[in-house]
C-alpha cells in the first residue's frame, strides 16, 4: 500500500513535471464548477423586465462601487421567510445579469439592498445619505454630503459602448443620446420612457438646476429591484437546473 | 549560534555559503513585511472604532469605512502577506537548493521594488476611489497588468533558482510556494479580464458579470485565502518549524498526500461563499461538500507541523519566536475546522452576512497568517543580519501574549455579535411578526465592536513592540563573520 508515494520521487526531481501537474490539478474545480455557469442555459432566469441601467443608474452603480458600497451592504435576498418579510422577493440570477461587477457582496453591517428600490422616498434618500444619523439616530453609515457636487459626465457614452463590448444590449440610439436621457431623468418633467422602459425621471436630490453625483447614486438605489413584476413571474420561469 | 543539530542532506557537496546568497532584497522584504504589517494593523484598528463610533468616518470622502476598508484587508493580505512570502520563500529556495537566486541581485531589487509599487498604487487608488469593487480585487487594470508583470517574473526568479539547486530533490515547501505562485498567477488573470472604459482612465468593467461574475469572484477569492494565505504560508511553515525544532519534518508521505488533496480540494470552496444566492443549486452543493473534505489536508498539514516538535516541545519554554510558529499552526488546525462547519448550508444560513466570517477570517489572518510570519521574522532578523540573537526574548513573550490576548477578545466578540446578529434577523414575536428591526440589531452590535477595537490594539501594541525589538536586533553588535557560515545551506531532511 502506497507504493505509489516511492515514485512521487520523480515528480520532487523534475521542477517542470511539478508546475505542470500543479497547474492542472489546480484547474479541475474551477473549470467543473465555472464553464457550466455559461453552458446551462436555465442558469439565468427567463423572467420579463430586466433592462439595461439608464445612462444616469449606471452613473449611480459606479457611485456605489466607487464607495465601496459593498463591503456593509449585500443585494442578494436568500429565499429564507424573515427576509422574504424584510426585504422581499428573493433574488434572482437574471436580475444582475447586467452587473459588470456583481454587486452581491458578503456581509450586511447594514441592511440588503436587493429591493431598495421605491421603498423610501428621494427626499429620505437624500437626506440620509447627508446625513445618516439625522434620519436613522442608530445607525453607523459614514455620512455622504459630498456627493452633492456636479456629476462627471464626460464618458457616459464611453461607459455605453464598453457595456455593450461586454454583451449588455444597449442599441445605436441608447448610446448616441446617452447624455441627452442622462439630463433628462434628472429633471422632474425629464422623460426617458422611450428607451429605458418604466425608468422614473426627478430632481433626485431635490434640486432640478445641476445633475449631482447625488441623483445618479439616489436614481440608482431607487430602481433596485424593481424591474421583475413577481406578480406574473411562473415557477417554470425561475427554474435554475 | 549552532549549527542545526539533526542530519542535513546525507550526500553531496558542502552547503553554499551565506554570502553566495542574495540577502539584500531579501532583507528590505523583510523590512517591508514588519512596516505594512503595522499598517495593515493599524488601518483595521481604524476601521473597526469606525463601526463602533461613525464620527470616525471624518466627514471626508477619502476616510469613509468604504474606501478605507479595501486599504485594510490589502495591506494584511496583499502588502504584508505578499511580503512575506516573497522574503521567505526567496530565502528559503536559496538555501534548500544551494543555489543563488536566478538573476541574482537586479532581479531581487527589481521584484521588491515592483511589488512596492504595486501595493502604494493600488492603496492610493482606494482612497480616491478608484476601484474595481470587487472584494480583495479591487486594484483597476493598470495595477493588475502591473502585479502580472512582476508576478511572471516572480515565477521565473523562483523557478529559475530551483532549476540551478544541486539537491536532486526539490523541498517540500518549495512544492507549497511554487503551488502558490501558480495558482495566484491563474485566479489573478481570470478574475481581473476587465475591459477599460476609455483611454486615459482608470475605470474599467469586469468582462464577467452577475451570477458568472460571482462564481469567478469567489473561486479567486476564496483561494486568494487557500493559496495566498494557506499554501504559500505551509511552504513557509515546512520550512521554519523544523529549522527552530531542529527537527526533522514529521512525515513526508503525510506531506504528499496532504499538499496533493489540499491543492485539488481548495479550489473548489468557492460556492460556499454563495449559498442560498441565485447561484444554482448544484455549484452550492458541490462547494459544500469539498469545503467539507477540505479540512481532511488542512489537518494533515497542522498535524505534520505540530508533530515535527515531536521530542522538540519543551523549546516552546525556551524559545518564544517557535511558540510563535506553533501556536499559529493551532490557528490554523481551528479555522480549517471553523471553515468547513460554517461551509455547511444550514449552519451557512446563520452565519452568512453576519460578523461570525469576519471572526472566522480574522482567527485565520491574525492567528495563523500573522503569528506563522512573526515567527519567521525572529528567525529571519538575526540570521540576514548576523547577530547572535534577538535584542530581547523577553519582549518576544510580550508580543506573544499580548497578540494573544488580543486574537481571543477579537474572535470571541465576532463569534458572539455574528450568531446573536443572525438570530435577531430571524426572530418572530409571539404575534408572528418580525421582532427586531434591522437597525436596532445594529445598535445590538455596538458593545461587540468596542471589544474588537480592544483586541485589535492589544494585537497592533504587540506588533510595535516586535518592531522595537527587530530594530534594536539589527542595531546590535554583529556576529564574526567566521560563525555565520554555519547558518545556511540546511535542507531539513524528512523522516522515512
Amino acid at each position: 500500500m502506497f507504493r505509489f508515494l516511492r515514485d512521487h520521487g520523480i515528480i520532487e526531481r523534475n521542477l517542470i513535471l511539478m508546475g505542470v501537474l500543479t497547474l492542472l490539478t489546480v484547474s479541475i474545480g474551477g473549470l467543473v464548477q465555472i464553464v457550466p455557469l455559461f453552458t446551462i442555459e436555465t442558469t439565468i432566469e427567463r423572467v420579463e423586465g430586466i433592462r439595461p441601467y439608464t445612462p444616469l443608474e449606471l452613473a449611480g452603480r459606479d457611485i456605489y462601487v466607487r464607495e465601496g458600497c459593498y463591503t456593509c451592504h449585500s443585494q442578494m435576498v436568500r429565499p429564507f421567510r424573515d427576509e422574504a418579510e424584510r426585504y422581499g422577493h428573493y433574488s434572482l440570477a437574471a436580475e444582475s445579469m447586467y452587473d459588470h461587477p456583481f454587486q452581491w457582496g458578503s456581509k450586511r453591517s447594514g441592511p440588503d439592498l436587493a429591493r431598495l428600490g421605491g421603498k423610501y422616498s428621494d427626499d429620505w434618500h437624500a437626506a440620509h445619505l447627508r446625513s445618516p444619523r439625522s434620519v436613522v439616530p442608530e445607525s453607523i453609515m459614514p455620512p455622504y454630503a459630498f456627493l452633492d457636487r456636479p456629476l462627471d459626465t464626460e464618458a457616459v457614452q464611453a461607459k455605453l459602448r464598453a457595456m455593450r463590448v461586454l454583451g449588455v444590449p444597449y442599441t445605436d440610439t441608447m448610446i448616441a443620446n446617452a447624455r441627452a436621457d442622462l439630463e433628462a431623468q434628472a429633471k422632474p418633467d425629464g422623460d426617458v420612457s422611450a428607451r429605458y422602459g418604466k425608468a422614473r425621471a426627478a430632481a433626485f436630490d431635490g434640486n432640478p438646476g445641476v445633475v449631482t453625483e447625488m441623483d445618479a447614486l439616489v436614481a440608482y438605489l431607487q430602481m433596485l429591484g424593481t424591474l421583475v413584476q413577481f406578480r406574473d413571474v411562473t415557477p417554470e420561469q425561475v427554474r435554475q437546473q | 549560534m549552532a549549527v542545526a543539530g539533526y542530519a542535513g542532506p546525507a550526500s553531496g557537496p558542502a552547503p553554499a555559503q551565506d554570502f553566495d546568497m542574495v540577502d539584500g532584497p531579501i532583507k528590505a522584504f523583510a523590512i517591508a513585511t514588519v512596516f505594512w504589517g503595522v499598517v495593515g494593523f493599524l488601518m483595521g484598528a481604524l476601521i473597526a472604532s469606525q463601526l463602533a463610533w461613525p464620527l470616525l468616518n471624518l466627514d471626508l470622502e477619502w476616510t469613509t469605512f468604504g474606501r478605507l476598508r479595501p486599504v485594510h484587508t490589502s495591506a494584511v493580505i496583499f502588502a504584508f502577506g505578499g511580503n512575506a512570502m516573497f522574503c521567505t520563500s526567496l530565502y528559503v529556495v536559496q538555501r534548500t537548493c544551494r543555489a543563488r537566486l536566478f538573476g541574482g541581485d537586479d532581479m531581487g531589487w527589481f521584484l521588491f521594488w515592483g511589488y512596492q509599487f504595486v501595493i502604494v498604487t493600488a492603496a492610493l487608488g482606494y482612497v480616491l476611489g478608484v476601484t474595481q469593487g470587487k472584494e480583495y480585487a479591487e486594484p483597476e487594470w493598470y495595477v493588475d497588468l502591473w502585479l502580472t508583470v512582476v508576478w511572471v517574473a516572480y515565477l521565473i526568479a523562483f523557478g529559475g533558482t530551483l532549476l540551478r539547486r544541486q539537491e536532486p530533490h526539490i523541498y517540500v515547501a518549495n512544492w507549497f510556494y511554487l503551488a502558490f505562485i501558480i495558482t495566484v498567477a491563474m485566479l489573478h488573470l481570470v478574475n481581473n479580464t476587465a475591459l477599460p472604459v476609455g483611454a486615459g482612465t482608470g475605470k474599467s468593467y469586469v468582462v464577467w458579470s452577475g451570477v458568472q461574475d460571482a462564481m469567478i469572484q469567489w473561486w479567486y477569492g476564496h483561494n486568494a485565502v487557500g493559496f495566498f494565505l494557506t499554501a504559500g504560508f505551509l511552504g513557509m511553515m515546512y520550512y521554519f518549524i523544523p529549522k527552530q525544532a531542529e527537527r526533522p519534518v514529521y512525515s513526508y508521505r503525510l506531506s504528499i498526500v496532504h499538499f496533493w488533496t489540499l491543492i485539488f480540494l481548495y479550489i473548489w470552496a468557492g460556492p460556499h461563499h454563495l449559498h442560498y444566492t441565485a447561484l444554482p443549486d448544484w455549484a452550492q452543493t458541490l462547494g459544500m461538500v469539498f469545503s467539507v473534505m477540505l479540512w481532511m489536508p488542512s489537518w494533515g498539514g497542522m498535524i505534520n507541523g505540530l508533530m515535527t516538535l515531536s521530542g522538540a516541545w519543551d523549546k516552546l519554554r525556551t524559545n518564544p519566536a517557535l511558540r510563535f510558529s506553533v501556536t499559529a499552526v493551532g490557528f490554523y488546525g481551528m479555522s480549517t475546522f471553523e471553515g468547513p462547519v460554517m461551509s455547511i448550508k444550514a449552519v451557512n444560513a446563520l452565519s452568512h452576512y453576519t460578523d461570525w466570517t469576519i471572526g472566522h477570517v480574522h482567527s485565520g489572518a491574525m492567528g495563523w497568517v500573522g503569528f506563522v510570519t512573526f515567527g519567521a521574522m525572529y528567525y529571519l532578523f538575526p540570521k540576514l543580519w548576523r547577530k547572535t540573537g534577538l535584542y530581547s526574548e523577553k519582549l518576544v513573550s510580550w508580543h506573544f501574549w499580548l497578540a494573544t490576548l488580543g486574537i481571543v477578545f477579537y474572535i470571541t466578540a465576532m463569534w458572539v455579535s455574528g450568531i446573536m446578529q443572525g438570530l435577531m434577523w430571524r426572530a418572530y414575536d409571539e404575534l408572528g411578526f418580525l421582532q427586531y428591526s434591522f437597525v436596532e440589531t445594529v445598535a445590538a452590535m455596538h458593545p461587540y465592536y468596542v471589544i474588537r477595537v480592544l483586541g485589535g490594539l492589544l494585537y497592533l501594541s504587540g506588533a510595535l513592540i516586535m518592531v522595537y525589538n527587530l530594530w534594536m536586533t539589527v542595531r546590535s553588535e554583529s556576529l564574526a563573520e567566521t560563525h555565520a557560515v554555519a547558518a545556511g545551506g540546511f535542507v531539513p531532511a524528512a523522516a522515512e
